[in-house]
């Protein structure tokens, strides 16, 4: 048993004790009353536990300044553990976290309200309760964070160590099934005018995270959820609001949502303006890459895998596209000189995660498995060849430069070794 | 007897198309904005200078605010601390755009001054955003300027002078033009990559 897991049942014992000694007298104060007081034994199952032989989590930071241990590597989030991931799916509780150095905030829902206003005839205030009420659409899509699998920047010595896993190399991205009201159906009832371009999408955390979203993507397929993986949005992930920006950089899904203001030009906010642009080698900067390309990762086997000995494995992993969905995922176990179609399992849905799957033997020796995936765009996922020229570079500069490398999407090559270990054989 | 009617769900349904300037569908489902709600939460500004309040500071006034409220996170010089980055930075950082070490500084990087503005408001100090007040904010944000090499300091920065002040980086962008940043396909961008 892990010592959280510990701690939490121990507490649950205690809490069952102490829910005795208050009968007839009311517990006060905010930090007893508030936790739940099983009063059965069964109480304790009514929310569920994994396995205390299950122990993959979560890595990396939050990267809170405030918090932050002497020796401890600069991080910008958690990554999700994509090494041991079935089907297409991320557990709520698995799922990556960049919240820019600031915790997840603690919202009664009750008292949250999302404000839309700015450029509208009818400026409006929702309740969670309101939206409920609401037409809703339920949609499978990845989140991406644009620095995923970046080679520079915090994290990029880990993630192209020899000894990566996928989680160093790919962690942040993750894929939920998302419920919520459509953006365009809230814009509509608040009567868009005709000068709007943009929406300014605000959230509620300390630095009031700010988003500059053109108009034409907020009334496609943005929606504000509530839901996620068949309960409500996480505190990390913003509850009890966030948007849901389809196929967008992470950073345009703001969480705790509170404001959405209709304005006629990009606001030029600090995270869009400043951090996120791409500082190419030409010294100009390219902002506002919305749009995530194909891209797809072998998740087992993979990095800090062993295979026990030859014989038959079956080969799997998640191909996902910002451009739409997934059409065809090849994986090549010969270092990219033959390629053969691995099966995509059910669902395959517009961008979203899609699980792919390929039998295979090893022989036992030395040889490099990767996947390239391409989606219904015809947009094929490029080598670390291809995209570096796409930025102007060689693939050294991918190696050695100290900014995020944002939206690498290059095929990632694991080595087989003899010994059955793997590696990251990117460079 | 009936209380209820289904709507047809064709009536409810989102047109996928921009649906601009309609009656409103839903009946009794969220309320009014008061224009007080709005006034206290419509913090935003925009690069013109949309949404600046009244009021005005200079750097001098500034280094003292920054000493009593910024200077523990960011350094007695804005040199950066344990927890907040360094505020320090020219135009000749520009010079390092092109290495494998490019620094990326208000003064040398950031295309818009109403940003520093923007920022300081919302969100500083750390875990107190919105508690500064609009002098306070001019004046620091004059003072990081200054620090920068961007304005003097004497320079007085209100509502309409901030917006003109030209960011050494501006027309490091891609694209410049505003208008132009919706549409990447028409920008030429792939697999999330813009030329």
């Amino acid at each position: 048993m892990t010592p959280k897991q510990s701690d939490r049942r121990t507490f649950l014992k205690s809490g069952a004790v102490l829910a005795g000694l208050a009968v007839g007298a009311p517990v006060v104060g905010n930090s007893v009353a508030a936790q739940p007081v099983p009063e059965r034994i069964d109480d304790l199952h009514l929310y569920g536990e994994r396995s205390r032989f299950v122990n993959t989590s979560r890595n990396g930071s939050i990267g809170n300044p405030e918090r932050r241990l002497e020796n401890e590597p600069r991080a910008f989030g958690l990554r999700t553990p994509l090494q041991d991931s079935a089907g297409m799916i991320t557990p709520a509780s698995l799922h990556f976290v960049v919240s820019h150095g600031f915790e997840p905030l603690d919202i009664n829902p009750d008292e949250h309200r999302l404000l839309i206003h700015g450029m509208v005839d009818r400026p409006l205030v929702f309740t969670v309760d309101d939206l409920k009420r609401l037409p809703f659409v339920s949609r499978f899509h990845f989140l991406e964070c644009h620095g995923n699998s970046s080679t520079g920047g915090p994290g990029g010595a880990t993630r192209i160590a020899p000894n990566a896993t996928a989680q160093e190399t790919h962690g942040f991205t993750s894929c939920s099934q998302w419920t919520g009201v459509p953006l365009s159906l809230l814009l509509k009832e608040a009567g868009v005018q005709k000068s709007a371009t943009w929406i300014l999408a605000e959230g509620a955390d300390p630095s009031k995270h700010s988003k500059s979203i053109p108009l034409a993507k907020a009334m496609d397929d943005v929606f504000v959820a509530y839901g996620q993986n068949g309960e409500p949005v996480r505190p990390e992930q913003g509850f009890p609001l966030r948007l849901v920006v389809p196929g967008w950089q992470g950073i345009n899904n703001v969480k705790w949502l509170r404001r959405i203001d209709l304005v006629d030009e990009p606001y030029m906010a600090m995270m869009e303006s400043t951090k996120y642009p791409s500082l190419k080698l030409d010294g100009k900067s390219r902002w506002f890459e919305f749009e995530l390309g194909p891209k797809s990762v072998i998740t087992r086997p993979s990095g800090g895998h062993h295979l026990p000995g030859s014989g038959y494995y079956e080969i799997t992993g998640l191909a996902w596209s910002g451009g739409g969905t997934i059409r065809r995922v090849e994986v090549s176990a010969d270092g990219g000189r033959t390629w053969k179609d691995a099966q995509l399992h059910d669902p395959v849905a517009r961008k979203a995660h899609t699980r792919f799957s390929i039998p295979w033997n090893w022989n036992g020796d030395e040889c490099i498995l990767q996947s390239r995936c391409s989606d219904d765009q015809g947009t094929v996922q490029p080598t670390a060849a291809e995209v570096a020229k796409l930025w102007g570079a060689d693939v050294e500069f991918f190696r050695k430069t100290s900014l995020i490398v944002g939206d690498f999407n290059a095929i990632q090559p694991w080595k087989v070794n003899r010994d059955g270990s793997i590696q990251n054989a990117l460079f | 007897m009936r209380c209820s009617k289904f709507l047809a769900a064709g009536m409810l349904l989102v047109a996928s198309t921009p649906a601009l300037a309609q009656a409103p569908s839903f009946s009794n489902v969220g309320r009014a904005a008061t224009k007080e709600e709005i006034h206290a939460w419509d913090i935003a500004v925009a690069p013109d200078g949309k949404g600046l309040p009244p009021g005005q500071g200079t750097a001098k006034e500034g280094a003292t605010i920054f000493e009593a409220k910024c200077a523990s996170c960011h350094g007695q010089a804005a040199e950066g601390g344990k927890i907040g980055p360094t505020l320090l930075g020219s135009k000749n950082d520009i010079e390092t755009f092109t290495t494998l070490r490019p620094v990326r500084s208000i003064g040398g990087y950031w295309a818009f001054a109403t940003t520093v503005w923007d920022y300081i408001n919302r969100a500083m100090p750390r875990n107190q955003g919105g508690s500064l007040r609009p002098d306070e904010v001019y004046a620091l944000t004059a003072f990081i300027l200054s620090k920068n090499g961007i304005i003097r300091e004497s320079d007085i920065l209100d509502a309409k002078t901030l917006p003109k002040i030209q960011m050494p980086n501006r027309n490091g962008f891609v694209p410049q033009r505003f208008e132009d940043i919706p549409d990447e396909r028409k920008r030429g961008c792939r697999q999330g990559i813009c030329p």
